[in-house]
């Protein structure tokens, strides 16, 4: 856009190439429509498939908003194609259950929370909330592999996700609530 | 696990939620808008989305400094799914806005004066057809050369008509001639700090056919937004309604426009809705920054440590346009001189413009930047003096009663020697040496354990609470019972501090029943004032507790009527009770919750709260400009690596006047995240200016401090009420990120020995 010589669009990308694809999403399979192939899968879950839980605060996958979980391995999904998670089981934080009930439950979805979120409402590890959602995925995948993580440990685990609010004070503290009460619930 | 991730000097009651008996001012109850939150379904502003909705985006200057020949849209409006294409012609009401001075131009007219200016908006029905219609607009540019050096700007001659000088301050107080025994000088500089907020700049903007419009954005002051858009749009203020989206993180960084105006054109040209959302590199030059500051001070002292005299001589870039420049240049005089008793002060601040990114308000601003210079300046007079800079301070505090520089009594709170005493009480941390992640250099792996040095350091600071120099910023707030529940209507930007949280708890406490805060918007509630100056808690607080009180009066009323008895036979207590008075009476033993007196019947009160009245700054820097004043105290510890020059800052703690504390657990929340912010300015955080260019606009390369960055933070809150503060509460925002930065810069000083005068700390400064 710069200088005194017109600058070509970039060609449109062809029709043709649009795709159509199942995505495999929360336990439900989802019929990807009218997607482009350089779509992330950032974009197609949220755009697409009305999905916003996962934010977009960087596009490079410096921030960690957009947390989830691809077959069980934590990913920045503005990383990530879309066309490239066919067949896998995806997991946005729309998708986490409490123990007990199972996955894409909907009588659950929505209604009850986690421990990892319960505990960060209640320790103040939310304010305004944007790096929330990937925070609890990243929480849940560090717990899930690591349930009782020491300090540094729990430190290497999320300085994947920024939040510019807390200074992360009460999101440890969150993390040491739900360790807590998972261990003495065993 | 151990307990030792991170843990505070405040002990917060445990959390309750919902049950209004544990939901009061003074608990800790959960946030309204939490459970949305951490679910993924809160409605950020950039999650909105509206039928038939078109992408908005805008062009933007490549250049610094250019004169603009002509804009070609055509080849844009060529593309197929591109609805329009606006720039400067389209704007049908005034060409420029700006929060204090009308300077910046919605879409640049001639010539563009900052990299990244705007100069033309487009609609279009994917954001890819959006992007790549951006490429097709032809922009003829003539570049001139920039004016980048702040030092330069008074004698170049000017690249805008109001001239090159956005405001200069002196302050002159006490004896100029006065000289002290022992005098100690330095030239300080602070770099441009971005706020960083997560959520991007977004709004969806929805016309209403018949010439209006609706915005839904992410903004602090939706009613000063409402204003600015109007007068660009030439709409009367009812067509144009702001409605607040969810707002990721501000810190400063939304009181400007951004994408407001642009995409209220797109959507009235278009007759369709219209998102706007920036991406992080356009965030960059989207939002104004921390002003950049050089500054030179004198300090003048007896031989035992008394101030004598402070000369300071501030300089600001503010860059292209004038934002809020005005009001830091102020504030960096008014608190050059810290939180001390100072006799006699020259102080001298200008606030500049050049062809660098547009500065303005960013937490704690003017007050942040000049506390690296006079604190860097009291470590520097108790070496002089031999004495512990602890001691220096503490024998120089500033206490109720003492005038500041600018001729003002402080007649609130003012404890700064607590605050001292408060932040070096805490136990410093030991060595751990239990990974590698607890080196400077973090997963580099790259320190030598014995080529590591500890360094301890200490500052103090001080700001204004709500805005100054007799700029009125009223809040206005409703709330109507309703069948046992409050419902809160306050045009108040919920940013994330948790002002939704105060407001329902102010409401519980008076009532005595549960409380909601209802959405923000423009339209039926006057203004709340901005979400800024660390003053929401204190001003709409005060008009959601005044509006309550009135409320609960009407409750008493209308049950004495009932009852046959006269009013003053009933009493209101402080936590939402009525009673029979003291004298029993005709009454006797009545006891329930406002909420139950009401009954059935609907009760709905407004109120506006006012601060005591100020004023501007006369003759030598002269006035009662402020309403309250907030202190804190900070003491860093530091580990730095000597070979590499890097730190790891290991705890910062805290003593930080308060008022007193209205939910605990959202106070530490503010010290904690100022605090990571403080230090992110000390080591990391600078936005890099090359020729007008910024050169690191994403967080692969403007680095904000992670998790494994961030210290242990332990805090002390000094409760001391403020007298005409609505309970007593002064706001918490600021403080953490005033003296943070300066304690972590003596304390790599005092690890290394170099005498560091700018931040942030690069490692090639250190070695």
């Amino acid at each position: 856009m710069t200088g005194t010589t017109p600058t070509p669009a970039t060609p449109a990308p062809d029709a043709d190439a649009e795709a159509v694809y199942q995505l495999t999403v929360n336990g439900t399979a989802h019929r990807v429509e009218g997607t482009r192939p350089t779509d992330s899968l950032l974009h197609v879950l949220r755009d697409r498939l009305g999905l916003p839980g996962a934010k977009n605060a960087c596009e490079q996958g410096e921030c960690g908003s957009c947390s989830v979980l691809v077959d069980e391995v934590l990913v920045c999904a503005c990383l990530e194609l879309a066309e490239a998670a066919v067949g896998c089981e995806i997991t946005t934080v729309e998708g986490l259950t409490p123990v007990g009930a199972e996955p894409g439950d909907a009588a659950l979805t929505g209604t009850v929370l986690t421990d990892v979120q319960q505990a960060m409402i209640e320790a103040g590890g939310v304010q305004c909330g944007f790096c929330t959602p990937g925070f609890v995925v990243a929480i849940h995948d560090l717990l899930d592999r690591v349930p009782d993580p020491g300090p540094l440990e729990v430190r290497e685990a999320l300085a994947g996700n920024l939040c510019r609010c807390t200074g992360y004070g009460r999101i440890l503290a969150a993390i040491e609530q739900v360790v807590t009460v998972r261990e003495n619930g065993r | 696990m151990t307990p030792a991730l991170a843990s505070t000097g405040v002990q917060a009651p445990p959390a309750r939620g919902g049950a209004a008996a544990g939901a009061r001012v003074g608990d800790s109850p959960i946030r309204p808008d939490g459970t949305p939150k951490v679910q993924g379904r809160f409605a950020f502003a950039s999650d909105l989305e509206a039928d038939s909705m078109l992408w908005g985006r805008t062009l933007r200057s490549p250049h610094p400094y250019a004169r603009v020949r002509s804009v070609d849209v055509g080849p844009a409006l060529a593309i197929a799914g591109v609805s329009c294409v606006l720039s400067a012609d389209d704007v049908p009401g005034a060409s420029t806005y700006g929060l204090m001075a009308l300077d910046q131009p919605v879409f640049a007219r001639g010539v563009v004066r900052y990299t990244g200016e705007p100069i033309a908006a487009l609609a279009a029905d994917h954001p890819d057809t959006a992007r790549r219609a951006l490429a097709a607009i032809v922009v003829d540019y003539e570049p001139l050369e920039p004016l980048v050096d702040p030092a330069r700007s008074a004698e170049t001659p000017p690249i805008h008509p109001d001239g090159n000088v956005f405001r200069h301050i002196r302050i002159e107080h006490g004896d100029p001639a006065a000289t002290g025994e022992v005098v100690v000088e330095g030239v300080y500089e602070v770099g441009m700090q971005d706020q960083a907020f997560l959520g991007p700049e977004s709004g969806l903007a929805v016309p209403d056919g018949e010439g209006g419009v609706d915005l839904w954005v992410a903004t602090q002051w939706l009613h000063e937004d409402r204003d600015q858009v109007a007068a660009c749009l030439g709409l009367p203020h009812e067509q144009v309604r702001l409605h607040l989206g969810g707002v990721g993180g501000a810190f400063g960084g939304r009181e400007d426009l951004s994408m407001q105006v642009h995409a209220c054109l797109l959507a009235l040209h278009t007759g369709r809705p219209v998102k706007m959302s920036y991406l992080r590199d356009e965030s960059f030059v989207g939002h104004v920054h921390r002003h950049p500051a050089r500054m030179r001070y004198r300090h003048h002292a007896t031989a035992a440590g008394d101030l004598v005299k402070i000369e300071a001589e501030v300089l600001l870039d503010g860059g292209a346009y004038a934002s809020s420049s005005s009001a830091v240049v102020s504030n960096a005089a008014r608190f050059a001189c810290g939180p001390y008793r100072v006799p006699n002060a020259v102080v001298d601040a200008t606030v500049v413009r050049t062809n660098n990114p547009p500065c303005g308000a960013m937490r704690g601003f003017g007050a942040v930047q000049v506390c690296f210079g006079h604190e860097s300046q009291m470590d520097k007079l108790a070496a002089r003096l031999a004495m512990d800079p602890v001691e220096l301070r503490l024998r120089n505090a500033l206490a109720t009663g003492d005038v500041l520089p600018t001729g003002q009594r402080v007649t609130g709170a003012a404890p700064v020697a607590e605050c001292i005493r408060a932040a070096v009480a805490h136990p410093l941390p030991t060595t751990s040496n239990d990974g590698w992640l607890d080196h400077p250099g973090g997963a580099g792996r790259t320190a030598e354990p014995p080529r590591v040095r500890r360094g301890v350091g200490v500052a103090a600071g001080l700001k204004n609470v709500m805005y100054s120099e007799g700029f009125e910023d009223d809040s206005e707030a409703r709330v109507r019972l309703s069948g046992g529940v409050a419902s809160v209507t306050c045009a108040v930007a919920e940013v994330g501090q948790g002002f939704v949280t105060i407001a329902s708890q102010i409401a519980r406490t008076v009532l005595g029943c549960d409380a909601v805060v209802e959405p923000a918007g423009t339209v039926g509630i006057d203004s709340a004032g901005s979400s800024s100056a660390s003053r929401q808690t204190w001003m709409s607080g005060g008009a959601v507790l005044q509006a309550a009180r009135q409320v609960a009066g009407q409750v008493r009323s209308a049950l004495a009527e009932r009852l046959g008895v006269v009013p003053e036979s009933l009493t209101l207590t402080d936590d939402g009770w009525i009673v029979g008075a003291a004298d029993g009476g005709a009454v006797g033993a009545l006891n329930m919750t406002v909420a139950e007196a009401a009954g059935d019947r609907v009760f709905e009160s407004t109120a506006v709260h006012r601060h005591r009245r100020t004023y501007p700054l006369g003759e030598g820097g002269q006035g009662d400009a402020d309403v309250s004043f907030v202190f804190a105290a900070h003491r860093a510890v530091v580990d730095v690596d000597t070979d590499l020059g890097l730190v790891r800052v290991v705890q910062v703690t805290t003593g930080q006047d308060v008022g007193r504390m209205l939910h605990p657990t959202q106070v530490i929340g503010q010290i904690e995240g100022g605090i990571a912010q403080g230090v992110g300015l000390a080591v990391m955080e600078e936005i890099v200016v090359e020729d007008g260019l910024v050169r690191n606009p994403s967080f692969t390369d403007y680095l904000i401090p992670t998790v494994a960055d961030t210290p242990e933070v332990l805090a002390t809150c000094i409760e001391e009420p403020e007298p005409e503060a609505p309970f007593g509460a002064k706001g918490a925002g600021e403080p953490p990120t005033i003296s943070s930065t300066a304690a972590v810069a003596a304390a790599i000083r005092s690890a290394t020995g170099v005498d560091v005068t700018r931040v942030p700390v690069r490692p090639w400064d250190l070695i």
